[in-house]
C-alpha cells in the first residue's frame, strides 16, 4: 500500500476532561463532518462555485486543537480551513453564505470558500497561498508578546509547507524571540497531487522543527483527545512565556486535493488506502468509544447527529435566501477609511 | 523649528511616534546597524528598548509578514527593508497578504502596516543594490505609495503613514538623506494623497519624483534665465494621486514633462501621462515627454551609473525639446 502509515484505530485514553468537554469535541467533530458532506453535495450540483478544498476525515485535528484555545486566542488557516472556522466558533451561517459568494457571508462574498475570516472569535483570515498565514501568525503572536497579554495564536498548515522557504523563516523568527505561537501541521500525506515520499526524502517533519528550536510532537491526528492534549501542552508553555511549538498531526483527507471527487479514479492515491483511513474515521470511533464508557447512549448520538444536520440546513437556507453583493459595491472595501473606496 | 536633514527628519519621526504611541514598533534586519539604514534608526534602541525596535534576521518574507500580523492585532508597526532591492522577497507578503486582506475579507480585518523601502544606489551596486521599483507596488490596489523628496515631507509623511489605518509602502531615498531644511521640532502629518506645487509656472508642467524634484527644480532655475517659466510638482504620494493637483497645472501650462527615476514599461510616468491624456487630450499643445531610467538593469561602472541615472540636464533638455524650432 502506498505511502500509507496504515495504523492501528485510534485507542482512546482520557485524563481529566469533563463529560461536557467530551460530548463538545464530538458535536465539533459531527459539525465540520456535516458542514462538509453538504457542502460536496451542493459543489457537484453546481450550487456551489467556489473551489472548495474539504476537510472531512481531518475533523479531530481543528476539534482537538481549538478546545485548548480561548475565545480570544488568534487562529489562522488555510485553503482548507472551513474545519478551523468550525471549531473555532465562527458562525455556520455566515460560512455557508461566502460558499454561495453572499453579501451576508463572513468575508461578504469577497473571499469565497479559501477566505473565511470571523475576528469575534479571534480567526483574523486564511490564506490560499501555501505557508502565507505563517509569518503572520508569527507576528499577532509577537504583537502579543510585546503587549504582554497571553494571548496564543494558533496556525494550521498542511505538510507541504516546510517545502516553502518561509515557513523555515517564520519558524525560526518564533523561535529566536520565544513568541507564543503554535504551528500545527495537518500531515494528511499529500501536497495536492503529491504523496509525501515524492515530495521528501525524510519522513520528519517534526524534527525539521524541532531543530530550528520548537517544542515538537507527533500525534495521531485522528484521536481527538490525543489532539487536545498536545494542544493544551502547548498552547500552556506559549502563554507562560516558553516560546512557540510544532504539533504533527498524522491524519488523511478523504477526499481529493480540491472538490468532491477521492482522487482515486485519478490513479492519484489506491482505493485500499482510503478504505483503511475510512475505516479510522475520527468520529465512529470516537463516538463509540463515548458510548462504551457511558457517557453516551447510542440515542444521545443520533440525536446529536440530528441537531447538527438541522444546523447545517439552516445554514444552508440563510445562504441560499441571502441577497449576493452589490455591483455597486464591487471596489467597497480596497481601502479603509479616507481614500477612495471608503467603508 | 530647526534645519534639519532628511535623514534626521526621518530618525526624528521615528523616534516621536515610538514615544507618542505604544502600538509603534519598528522591525528590520540592521535596526542597529549604522550603515544599514544610513542613521534613520540612530538610538531608537538605547531610547525604546530592543522589544518595541527590533533587530531580525535576514528573513524578508518572515520579517514582513510578522509585521502585517502585528498589525491585524491592531499594532502599528514600522517594517523596513535596508534596500529596495532586497524587498522582492517579501512580494507574496506584500501583495497577496498586506494589499488584499482588507479587500478579501469583505472590510473585517484591516491592516495599519508601513513598509519602508530605502533606495540606496550610486558608487557601483550594480543591478541588485541599486533599485527603486516604484510602479510595481504603486501598480497593486490596496496599497498607498509614498515618495518623499524633502526633508520636511520625510517625517510628514512617515507619520501620516503610521497613523493610515491601511498598508502604506513609504520609499525614502538615500541620495536625499544630506538634504536640509527647516523642519519642525514637534511631531506632525503630511496628508497622503496630497501633492505639492514646488514652484509655480505658466509654460510647462514637471511632474518630479523623488531626487528628481531637486533635478527639476535646478532645471527649473536655468530654464527661467531663458524665459521658459516651469511648474514643478511633486506628488509626493504616488498612489492615491492628487491627479488634479497635476491636471490642473496642465490645463495652465498646456505641456507635461513625467521625470521619474525608475524604469519606464508601465511606469509611473506613463500613469501619469494617460491620466493626464484622457482629461486634457485637447489642450495639450505637445505630446508628453518622459525623463525616465532606461529600459535596462542597473549597470556598475561609474561612467555607465552617470549615463544611467537621469539629472537636471535630461528635465533641461525634455522641457527645451518643447521649444525646439
Amino acid at each position: 500500500m502506498n505511502n500509507c502509515l496504515c495504523p492501528p484505530p485510534p485507542e482512546f485514553r482520557i485524563n481529566r476532561i469533563d463529560d461536557s468537554k467530551l460530548k463538545w469535541l464530538l458535536l465539533t467533530m459531527m459539525r465540520i463532518r456535516e458542514f462538509e458532506e453538504r457542502v460536496a453535495e451542493l459543489v457537484i450540483e453546481k450550487k456551489i462555485i467556489t473551489p472548495c478544498h474539504l476537510y472531512t476525515g481531518q475533523e479531530a485535528v481543528a476539534s482537538g486543537v481549538c478546545h485548548a484555545l480561548r475565545k480570544d486566542d488568534y487562529l489562522f488557516g488555510t485553503h482548507r480551513s472551513h474545519g478551523h472556522y468550525i471549531a473555532k466558533g465562527g458562525d455556520l451561517k455566515a460560512a455557508m453564505a461566502e460558499m454561495f459568494g453572499r453579501a451576508t457571508g463572513c468575508s461578504k462574498g469577497r473571499g469565497g470558500s479559501m477566505h473565511l475570516v470571523a475576528p469575534e472569535v479571534g480567526i483574523l483570515g486564511t490564506s490560499s497561498i501555501v505557508a502565507g498565514s505563517l509569518p503572520i501568525a508569527v507576528g499577532t503572536a509577537l504583537a502579543e508578546s510585546i503587549r504582554g497579554t497571553g494571548r496564543v495564536t494558533a496556525v494550521f498548515h498542511g505538510d507541504g509547507v516546510p517545502e516553502e522557504g518561509i515557513w523555515h523563516e517564520s519558524a525560526n523568527l518564533a523561535a529566536l524571540k520565544r513568541l507564543p505561537v503554535i504551528f500545527i501541521c495537518e500531515n494528511n500525506l499529500y501536497c495536492t497531487h503529491m504523496a509525501l515520499d515524492k515530495r521528501r526524502v525524510h519522513d520528519n517533519l517534526h524534527r525539521v522543527a524541532k531543530e530550528h528550536g520548537l517544542e515538537s510532537v507527533v500525534v495521531d491526528g485522528n484521536n481527538v483527545p490525543d489532539v487536545y492534549y498536545a494542544a493544551r501542552d502547548a498552547v500552556n508553555r506559549a502563554r507562560e512565556g516558553y516560546g512557540p511549538s510544532f504539533i504533527e498531526c498524522r491524519t488523511y483527507r478523504w477526499r481529493g486535493h480540491v472538490g468532491p471527487n477521492y482522487d482515486v479514479d485519478l490513479g492519484l492515491r489506491n482505493q485500499d488506502e482510503l478504505d483503511a483511513w475510512v475505516a479510522r474515521c475520527p468520529i465512529k470511533h470516537f463516538a463509540g468509544f463515548l458510548v462504551s464508557i457511558g457517557i453516551l447512549s447510542k440515542n444521545d448520538v443520533e440525536e446529536m447527529q440530528r441537531g447538527v444536520s438541522f444546523e447545517i440546513e439552516e445554514a444552508v437556507s440563510f445562504a441560499v435566501s441571502s441577497p449576493f453583493p452589490d455591483p455597486a459595491d464591487l471596489t467597497r472595501y480596497v481601502f479603509k477609511g479616507g481614500a477612495s473606496n471608503d467603508d | 523649528m530647526t534645519i534639519k536633514s532628511y535623514a534626521k527628519a526621518v530618525n526624528e519621526a521615528h523616534e516621536q511616534l515610538l514615544a507618542s504611541d505604544e502600538r509603534v514598533f519598528v522591525i528590520g534586519q540592521g535596526v542597529e546597524s549604522p550603515w544599514c539604514v544610513g542613521t534613520t534608526t540612530l538610538g531608537l534602541v538605547a531610547r525604546f528598548g530592543s522589544e518595541r525596535v527590533i533587530d531580525t534576521p535576514i528573513s524578508e518574507a518572515g520579517v514582513t509578514g510578522a509585521a502585517i500580523g502585528a498589525a491585524m492585532a491592531g499594532m502599528r508597526p514600522i517594517v523596513f527593508h535596508p534596500r529596495m532591492d532586497f524587498m522582492y522577497l517579501a512580494m507574496d507578503q506584500i501583495i497577496n497578504h498586506c494589499a488584499h486582506w482588507y479587500y478579501m475579507f469583505g472590510g473585517r480585518v484591516n491592516v495599519p502596516v508601513t513598509i519602508r523601502g530605502i533606495i540606496n544606489r550610486g558608487n557601483e551596486q550594480a543591478a541588485q543594490h541599486s533599485q527603486s521599483p516604484f510602479a510595481m507596488y504603486v501598480h497593486v490596489p490596496g496599497l498607498k505609495v509614498v515618495c518623499p523628496a524633502s526633508p520636511y515631507d520625510a517625517k510628514g509623511l512617515l507619520v501620516a503613514a503610521v497613523r493610515d489605518d491601511n498598508p502604506v509602502l513609504y520609499i525614502d531615498d538615500r541620495w536625499l538623506y544630506t538634504l536640509e531644511e527647516e523642519v519642525p521640532d514637534e511631531i506632525y502629518e503630511v496628508p497622503l494623497g496630497k501633492g505639492r506645487v514646488c514652484r509655480e509656472g505658466s509654460d510647462v508642467t514637471v511632474v518630479a519624483v523623488s531626487y528628481l524634484v531637486r533635478e527639476a527644480m535646478k532645471a527649473a532655475d536655468i530654464l527661467a534665465s531663458e524665459r521658459i517659466s516651469v511648474e514643478v510638482i511633486d506628488p509626493r504620494t504616488l498612489k492615491p494621486l492628487d491627479i488634479d493637483l497635476i491636471v490642473n497645472s496642465v490645463k495652465k501650462t498646456g505641456r507635461l514633462v513625467v521625470a521619474d527615476p525608475d524604469w519606464p514599461c508601465c511606469g509611473f510616468s506613463e500613469h501619469v501621462a494617460a491620466a493626464v491624456y484622457s482629461r486634457t487630450f485637447n489642450i495639450l499643445k505637445n505630446p508628453v515627454q518622459f525623463v525616465t531610467l532606461p529600459d535596462a538593469p542597473v549597470p556598475a561602472g561609474t561612467s555607465l551609473e552617470k549615463a544611467y541615472f537621469p539629472d537636471k540636464s535630461d528635465i533641461f533638455q525634455a522641457v527645451k525639446h518643447f521649444f525646439a524650432e
